[in-house]
């Protein structure tokens, strides 16, 4: 590709694609608690402000019900919102206008309405914030059908998918790791650069077995693939990107080539994207494996605060080295 | 409307103290004891000894304790991320809650809640909370409870400024005035919800008190740096509460002086102004209730003093006892998911 690169941050990534997006189509606004004059509680969204003005760059009360209502609205009647959730906890207190509202009104009216709205908000444990500020909620809205949704591992993916997700006609969500903002990597210099929902991205080639990750747990999968090498287990990363829609294609061809697959993401373990994800593969790529579809998630537990306790619950590269190895040898895992 | 609404304030400076000399020493011990307190988070916060958010409640400590010297030790509250006061108010244990804030095996959660989750069920106090209007229907049904147990109980609900926009508090409110419940609504004004004024996201004249006349319910807007005016409404209050008479909404209106947490930057470079801020330290609980117990001939001078130290070193003796205490081992995770 011939394309110029840059270096920027996953939470600048979150600024460009508002920015550049904003400036290309008027109908864009951006709304939240505390994004527009303190410029988000992790600093991403500082500046807008300043180039929108207030009109387009919205302040809200403490009301996740009513702003998301209001996002549903405006979508439906000509804008294009992007709404934030702080943490994606407090999503709970939105899910009726979401799940109930935007997601069907496309299907409920025949066709007649669509709402473009575009929900960000944050995933991840790891800094002690307790149970109500670490969860991985994103098998809830991945369960909706008329949601769409992104969970982007890196500065490029989120800002091309963010960008993708402002233009899409649709409900879509993103889920940003809030432990990863601070996360640097090559981003293409075009103002008209996006990625496709439901293409998925090889982050790193190998032939011995696939791992499949999400968000923070890609960086996770990549440092278990460096410490399996030195063993001589060759290691295929695939980055879904997006949950729904899902790219099985990629997933099922990098099983075909390595017979094993294990599947890792944030969330609690139970009835979530690895369930999922390790079903289709299960069924869809039957003829290709060599050892059952394992996963490895959170532990099924609210996620701790104690320092002593949190670590324990978070699927780490040691976890999933074990997992990998188990497909090979007869470990306990 | 809110012409009605008048600020509850006591004349601080006439050297009279409206109440019992033994409840005015408690009240001053429990304030200093939260202040001192938070400045012990502060400080552990900052040697890396305390992960995750702290909240600080420095600057509001009348309005915890104001309201919770007149409840009875089984009465109920619920409070909030920022509280850290209303559990010391209520009689929490600090060595303990110190050992929480580490997250340490004995904190009063076994180290699992942290800062935002504090809780202690024998002494009513139904947790702290991450979720902004998280408390509001729990006081609400937490009073439901004691009204269909006969038990006499009350439940206070403390919010700050910003939660009173959440749908939580229009569907506990009402629900409380049909059912005439026991439940004192406690609205912590401090002016900011994080980085935002209350002025610029809450539709009311005035007071956000004003609210209280959609759901026919008594409306108190309190000086909410004034223990001695808290504690009176308060009083009158849970007595009606008591009665049968129902909920109320009370505001405090208070501010905090540090941050929205520790470690976010300095308000008075951003969305405070440093004339404000020295407006409201002028009127900080702590100093105005000591003079009124020094003209009231309660104390002098080198009683405040020793009972400074007296607090400053249970403070202390409370940041050893955490440090000392282990973090809770790997096979607790899976504790406690289930009763
Ligand atoms: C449902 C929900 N939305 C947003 C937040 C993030 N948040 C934490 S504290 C806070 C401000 C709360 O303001 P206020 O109620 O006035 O309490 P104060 O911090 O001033 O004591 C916000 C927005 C949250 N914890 N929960
Ligand atoms: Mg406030």
């Amino acid at each position: 590709m011939s394309t110029p690169e840059r270096v920027i941050t996953y939470g600048e990534a979150v600024r460009e694609a508002i920015a550049e997006e904003m400036r290309r189509d008027e109908t864009v606004f951006f709304m939240g608690e505390d994004v527009a004059a303190a410029g988000g509680v992790f600093k991403v969204t500082v500046g807008l402000l300043d180039e929108f003005g207030e009109e387009r760059v919205r302040d809200t009360p403490i009301s996740e019900a009513g702003i998301m209502g209001a996002g549903v609205g405006a979508a439906l009647t000509g804008m294009r919102p992007i709404v934030e959730i702080m943490f994606g906890d407090f999503i709970t207190i939105a899910m009726d206008q979401i799940v109930n509202q935007a997601a069907k009104m496309c299907y409920m009216t025949g066709g007649q309405a669509s709402v473009p709205l575009t929900i960000r908000t944050t995933i991840g444990a790891g800094r002690s914030s307790a149970a109500q500020h670490s969860q991985s909620l994103q098998a809830w809205l991945s369960h909706i059908p008329g949601v769409k949704v992104a969970i982007p591992s890196t500065p490029a993916d989120l800002k091309g998918l963010l960008k993708t997700s402002i233009r899409d006609d649709n409900p879509t969500v993103i889920y940003e790791d809030k432990m990863m903002y601070g996360l640097k990597g090559p981003v293409p210099d075009d103002d008209d650069y996006t990625i496709p929902f439901g293409v998925a991205d090889i982050k790193r080639e190998g032939s011995d077995v696939t791992l499949v990750a999400t968000s923070s747990m890609v960086h996770t999968a990549l440092k278990a693939a460096d410490m399996l090498d030195k063993e001589g287990v060759s290691v295929e990363v695939v980055d879904p990107r997006t949950l729904s829609p899902l790219d099985m294609d990629t997933i099922i061809r990098s099983v075909e080539k390595t017979s094993r697959a294990v599947v890792v993401d944030e969330a609690y373990r139970s009835y979530g994207v690895t369930g999922e994800l390790a079903s289709r593969i299960a069924d869809e790529a039957f003829d290709y494996l060599d050892a059952p579809v394992k996963r490895v998630g959170a532990m099924d537990v609210p996620v701790p605060f104690s320092p002593g306790l949190e670590p324990e619950t978070i699927p780490d590269e040691a976890k999933l080295v074990r997992t990998v190895q188990g497909l090979f040898h007869d470990v306990a895992v | 409307m809110s012409e009605s609404l008048e600020l509850i304030t006591t004349s601080s400076d006439e050297g009279t103290l409206p109440l019992p000399e033994p409840q005015c020493r408690e009240i001053y011990d429990k304030m200093l004891t939260i202040r001192r307190f938070e400045e012990a988070v502060l400080e552990i916060y900052t040697q890396g000894l305390m992960r995750g958010l702290a909240h600080l409640y420095i600057g509001q400590e009348a309005s915890a304790v104001g309201i919770c010297s007149a409840l009875n030790d089984d009465d109920y509250l619920t409070s909030t991320h920022r509280g850290h006061g209303h559990l010391i108010a209520k009689g929490g244990k600090v060595d303990r809650m110190m050992a929480e804030m580490m997250g340490k095996v004995d904190g009063y959660n076994r180290g699992k809640g942290g800062t935002m989750h504090i809780a202690d069920m024998s002494l009513g106090i139904l947790g702290a909370n991450g979720i902004v209007g998280g408390g509001m229907g729990m006081a609400t049904g937490a009073a439901l409870s004691g009204k269909m147990r006969g038990s006499g109980q009350v439940a206070v609900c403390f919010f700050g400024d910003g939660a009173i926009n959440q749908g939580a508090f229009l569907e506990s409110a009402n629900l409380a005035s049909i059912w005439s419940l026991p439940v004192l609504f406690v609205c912590e004004n401090n002016h900011y919800g994080e980085y935002t004024a209350a002025s610029d996201v809450t539709a009311v004249r005035e007071h956000v008190a004003e609210r209280a006349a959609g759901f026919d319910m008594p409306a108190m807007v309190v000086d909410g740096n004034d223990a001695v005016a808290v504690h009176q409404t308060a009083v009158e209050m849970v007595e009606r509460a008591r009665a049968g008479e129902g909920p109320c909404l009370i505001e405090n209106k208070t501010y905090r002086y540090r941050g929205h947490h520790v470690g976010d930057g300095d308000p008075e470079k951003t969305y405070r102004t440093q004339e404000e801020t020295d407006t409201w330290l002028a009127k900080d609980p702590i100093p105005r209730f000591a003079r009124r117990m020094l003209k009231a001939g309660m104390v002098d001078e080198a009683e405040l003093e020793s009972i400074d130290a007296d607090i400053t070193k249970r403070v202390e003796d409370a940041v050893t006892f955490a440090n000392d205490s282990p973090y809770p081992t790997a096979d607790e995770v899976t504790d406690h998911v289930y009763a």
